[in-house]
C-alpha cells in the first residue's frame, strides 16, 4: 500500500492551488501561521510556498518543541546525564539542542551514558535490562508524545521499577497560541491547526481561537495536500466571513480527541502554573509535570533540580519574528549573537526555523525561487 | 532603508561564510563525524590550516602529486562500519570499494591498494578470514592488487571488531580536467541510480530500530562506470564525486560552493527505491543525505549529456543512471530542488547526523 503518494499528487495540488487562487482577493494581503513544526517541515520540504497565490503569506509557528525548550532545561538535562550512576535517555533530536554550556552531544563525548531511544517504552526497557543504574527518560514534546510517557509511566509503576525517572519538558499548544493572541501587535488572519496534537486534544480546545479573537482555525494533516486543502478551507472561511474551526484530518483526527490518551495523561500530569520558553518567555499553565501520584518517577525531584534559569539573553526577539512583527534580519542579535551554531532563540535552533532559515539562504528562504524554467 | 539594512546583514553573513571557519569546540563529537556541516568545520578549521600545502588544498576525492611525465593520485579511508556484514556487503568488500572509487571518480586509474587491519582482542577468525577474502574478492572485481598492509590487535572493548583503513595510488587520465572549476551553467548533472540504498540498509540492519525491509547496500567499484562514461561525454566529463557520506545533498553543495554557480535539482527525476523513501519517511530522514556506496554523480557538458547517461545505463550498476539536475548561474553557490509536488525547496548541507526527527 502506499498511503504517502496519493496526498502528494502533484496534479490535484495544481487544482487545489488553482481553487486557492480564485478565492484570493488580489488586493488583500492574508497571513496564516501554521502553528506545528511538523507542517513547517512539510511545505519546505515540498515547496508549497511556490503553490500559493503571492496575497498568501505562510508564518512559521514556534516550531517543533526542542525548538521552544529553555537553555536552562537543558543545563538540568544536562546535569543528570553527568551523573556517574545514570544513563540518560533522550529523542535524538534533543542531541544538539543548545545549554548554556554545550549540549547533549558534546556531554557524550566527554563519557556521559546517553543514548537515544525511539520511545520512552525502550528507555523502559533499558531499565529493567539495568537494575544497577539510574535510567532517566528526557520526556519533551507537546500533546503529541506527551500520552506514550504517560503510559510509560504507568507501567514503570505497575512493574515498580525503581530505577526508572522521567525529566518531564512536556508542552501544551493552546497557552502559547493565546500569548500569541492576546499580543496587540499580532498580524494573522487565520491558523492551520496541528494534526497531531489534535488526535489527542480534539478540536474543542481551540473553539475559543474563533469565538473570542475571531481567527479562524483548521486542523491539518501533515501531507502537502494537507496544508493545501486546509488554506483553502482558511481562505474559503475568509471570504464568506465565516470564522469557525474546522478539521481537515478528518481521517485521524477526532472532534473530541482520544479520551483513553486524555485519561493517562490526567492520571500521570498535571500543569505547571507556568514554564519557560525559549525566546518566549515564560507562558502561563503551557506544561506539565508529574502529578504526586507519580512523584517516585520525578527526576526533578529525584535529583532536586534547582530549576536554574539562564538569564533571557535580552536581546533575543524570537516572539516579534514569530508574530510577523519582525523580519528574521531586523533582530537585535540575528547573525551576530544568534547563528545556527549558537542559537539564542528558538527559531535558530532548527534548520527550518524561520531564523535558521534565512540565515542559510537569505531572501530566498521566503521569496519564491522562478529561477530558470523548470525542466 | 530596511532594504538597505537587510543587504548590509546578508553581506555580512556571506563574507563570514568565505571565511576560513575556526574550530572551536573544545572536543570531538560524533557530529564532526557525520560527514555534515561539523566534519566540513573539523577540515577546514583545523586539519587544512596545519597541514597546508597545495596537494591537500582542493579537499578533493584523492589528491594528485606530479610525477614524472604523469600525476600520481593519492587517496584514503578508514571503515568503521557497525554491523561488520550488513545485506549487499560487508566491512572488507567496502573498504576497497571506497578507496577504488575515490580514485576512479578523481579520473584515475588505481594501480596499487594498501589495507591495514585494526581488530580488537576476541574477533573470531572465521569473521577475519571473511572479511579478508572479501577485501581479495573487491580488490580482483576492481583489477587492482592490495600490495601492502599492517595489522594491529586492540584490547577487548577498544574497537568494534574490526576497524579497515585502505589507501590507493593510481595515475591520473592525462586527458581529463576534473574539478568544480571546470564546471559550467548548463551542464548536467547525472547521478548512475538509486541513491541512499547503503545508509538506509545500514540503519536497518542495525536493528536498533525494529523495522523490516529487505534494503541492500549498494557497495560496488565505480570503475567500469566511469570506463564507460569517459569516451561518451570526453571533454564534455567535468566533474565526478560518490555520495558517500553526506550523500548526494552534500556533494552537490559543495559542488555549489566551490564552483560559485548553483545547482537546480529535478526530484521526480531522482531514482530513490520505493523501499529505502519508505524507511526514510518512518524515520524523518532525507534520502538527499543517505550515504551510498557505489554510485556516482557526474557533470556532463549539456551536449553530451544524453549520450553519456545511455552509456551509464547499458553498464553493470549502471542501469537506474538519470539526470538529475543542471548547473545553473543563479542562485549563485546554492542548491535548489523542484519539488514532484511542484513548488521548489532549498537543499542545505547536512547539519550534525542524519538523526530521526519526532515531530
Amino acid at each position: 500500500m502506499k498511503y504517502v503518494d496519493e496526498f502528494r499528487n502533484a496534479e490535484i495540488a495544481r487544482a487545489v492551488a488553482a481553487e486557492i487562487s480564485s478565492v484570493t482577493d488580489p488586493d488583500r494581503h492574508y497571513k496564516l501561521m501554521e502553528v506545528c513544526g511538523g507542517h513547517t517541515h512539510t511545505i519546505y520540504r515540498h515547496g508549497i510556498k511556490d503553490l500559493l497565490p503571492d496575497q498568501i503569506e505562510l508564518v512559521h509557528g514556534p516550531g517543533c518543541p526542542v525548538c521552544v525548550l529553555p537553555m536552562g532545561r537543558v543545563d538540568e538535562g544536562i546535569e543528570i546525564a553527568e551523573r556517574p550512576e545514570v544513563i540518560f535517555t533522550c529523542f535524538g533530536d534533543m542531541m544538539r539542542v543548545p545549554g548554556s554550556k554545550g549540549n547533549l552531544l558534546e556531554v557524550k563525548a566527554v563519557g556521559a551514558d546517553i543514548r537515544m531511544v525511539y520511545s520512552p517504552l525502550d528507555a523502559l526497557r533499558i531499565a529493567r535490562e539495568n537494575p544497577d543504574r539510574e535510567v532517566v527518560f528526557y520526556a519533551i514534546g507537546f500533546e503529541t508524545t506527551a500520552p506514550s510517557t504517560a503510559l510509560t509511566l504507568q507501567r514503570a509503576k505497575k512493574e515498580g521499577l525503581g530505577n526508572f525517572s522521567v525529566f518531564c519538558n512536556h508542552v501544551t499548544i493552546v497557552p502559547p497560541v493565546r500569548a500569541l493572541l492576546d499580543s496587540p501587535d499580532l498580524r494573522l488572519d487565520g491558523f492551520i491547526g496541528p494534526g497531531h496534537v489534535s488526535t489527542v486534544i480534539g478540536c474543542r480546545p481551540y473553539e475559543f481561537m474563533p469565538k473570542d479573537y475571531g481567527k479562524p482555525v483548521v486542523v491539518a494533516g501533515f501531507e502537502p495536500l494537507d496544508i493545501l486543502q486546509s488554506v483553502l478551507m482558511l481562505m474559503r472561511q475568509i471570504g464568506e466571513g465565516r470564522c469557525e474551526v474546522e478539521n481537515q484530518y478528518g481521517r485521524v483526527v477526532l472532534w473530541e480527541g482520544n479520551l483513553q490518551a486524555l485519561k493517562s495523561m490526567a492520571e500521570v500530569f498535571e500543569l505547571r502554573p507556568y514554564f519557560e520558553w525559549r525566546g518566549l518567555g515564560f507562558i502561563a499553565q503551557s506544561a506539565l509535570k508529574l502529578s504526586p501520584a507519580y512523584a517516585d518517577f520525578d527526576a526533578e525531584l529525584r535529583y532536586s533540580t534547582p530549576g536554574v534559569r539562564v538569564a533571557d539573553p535580552k536581546a533575543c526577539q524570537c516572539g516579534e519574528v514569530l508574530k510577523g512583527v519582525l523580519k528574521p534580519h531586523e533582530c537585535r542579535v540575528f547573525g551576530t549573537a544568534c547563528t545556527p551554531d549558537h542559537p539564542l532563540g528558538a527559531l535558530m535552533v532548527s534548520s527550518e526555523g524561520a531564523c535558521a532559515a534565512y540565515y542559510n539562504f537569505g531572501r530566498k528562504s521566503f521569496e519564491k525561487v522562478e529561477i530558470g524554467s523548470k525542466k | 532603508m530596511s532594504e538597505q539594512r537587510e543587504q548590509r546583514v546578508l553581506d555580512a553573513l556571506e563574507q563570514g561564510r568565505r571565511r576560513q571557519p575556526k574550530f572551536t569546540a573544545p572536543r570531538i563529537d560524533m557530529s564532526h563525524g557525520a560527514g555534515g556541516k561539523a566534519t566540513h568545520k573539523l577540515i577546514e578549521g583545523l586539519l587544512l590550516p596545519v597541514l597546508d600545502n597545495p596537494a591537500l588544498a582542493p579537499l578533493s576525492d584523492a589528491a594528485f602529486i606530479p610525477f614524472g611525465n604523469s600525476r600520481l593520485a593519492l587517496t584514503t579511508d578508514s571503515f568503521v562500519v557497525r554491523p561488520l556484514v550488513f545485506p549487499g556487503g560487508s566491512i572488507g568488500e567496502l573498504a576497497v570499494n571506497g578507496t577504488v572509487n575515490d580514485l576512479a571518480v578523481s579520473g584515475a586509474t588505481p594501480i596499487g591498494l594498501s589495507a591495514a587491519l585494526i581488530v580488537e582482542e576476541g574477533l573470531e577468525t572465521e569473521t577475519l578470514v571473511h572479511e579478508v577474502e572479501a577485501m581479495a574478492a573487491a580488490a580482483e572485481r576492481a583489477g587492482v592488487a592490495i600490495a601492502t598492509g599492517d595489522t594491529k590487535v586492540v584490547e577487548r572493548g577498544k574497537g568494534d571488531g574490526l576497524y579497515v583503513i585502505t589507501s590507493g595510488a593510481g595515475i591520473a587520465d592525462p586527458e581529463l580536467n576534473l574539478s568544480s572549476a571546470s564546471v559550467k551553467p548548463g551542464d548536467k548533472i547525472l547521478c548512475s541510480g538509486t541513491l541512499g540504498d547503503h545508509g538506509a540498509a545500514i540503519l536497518i540492519a542495525r536493528g536498533d530500530l525494529e523495522l523490516e525491509a529487505d534494503v541492500r547496500s549498494d557497495t560496488r567499484p565505480l570503475t567500469p562506470l566511469v570506463g564507460a562514461l569517459k569516451p561518451a561525454a570526453g571533454p564534455g566529463l567535468r566533474f565526478m564525486r560518490d555520495p558517500t557520506r553526506g550523500g548526494v545533498g552534500t556533494v552537490l553543495n559543495e559542488l555549489a560552493r566551490d564552483s560559485g554557480y548553483g545547482v537546480a535539482l529535478w526530484e521526480e527525476r531522482l531514482p530513490i527505491r520505493d523501499v529505502v523513501n519508505g524507511a526514510c519517511e518512518i524515520l524523518g530522514i532525507d534520502p538527499l543525505y543517505v550515504a551510498n556506496e557505489g554510485k556516482l554523480l557526474a557533470v556532463v557538458a549539456a551536449e553530451l549529456a544524453d549520450r553519456a547517461l545511455e552509456a551509464l545505463r547499458g553498464v553493470d550498476g549502471g542501469e537506474e543512471a538519470e539526470i538529475v539536475g543542471e548547473v545553473r548561474e543563479e542562485p549563485a553557490r546554492m542548491v535548489i530542488m523542484y519539488t514532484r509536488f511542484g513548488g521548489t525547496r532549498m537543499i542545505d548541507m547536512l547539519v550534525g547526523d542524519p538523526l530521526p526527527r519526532i515531530c
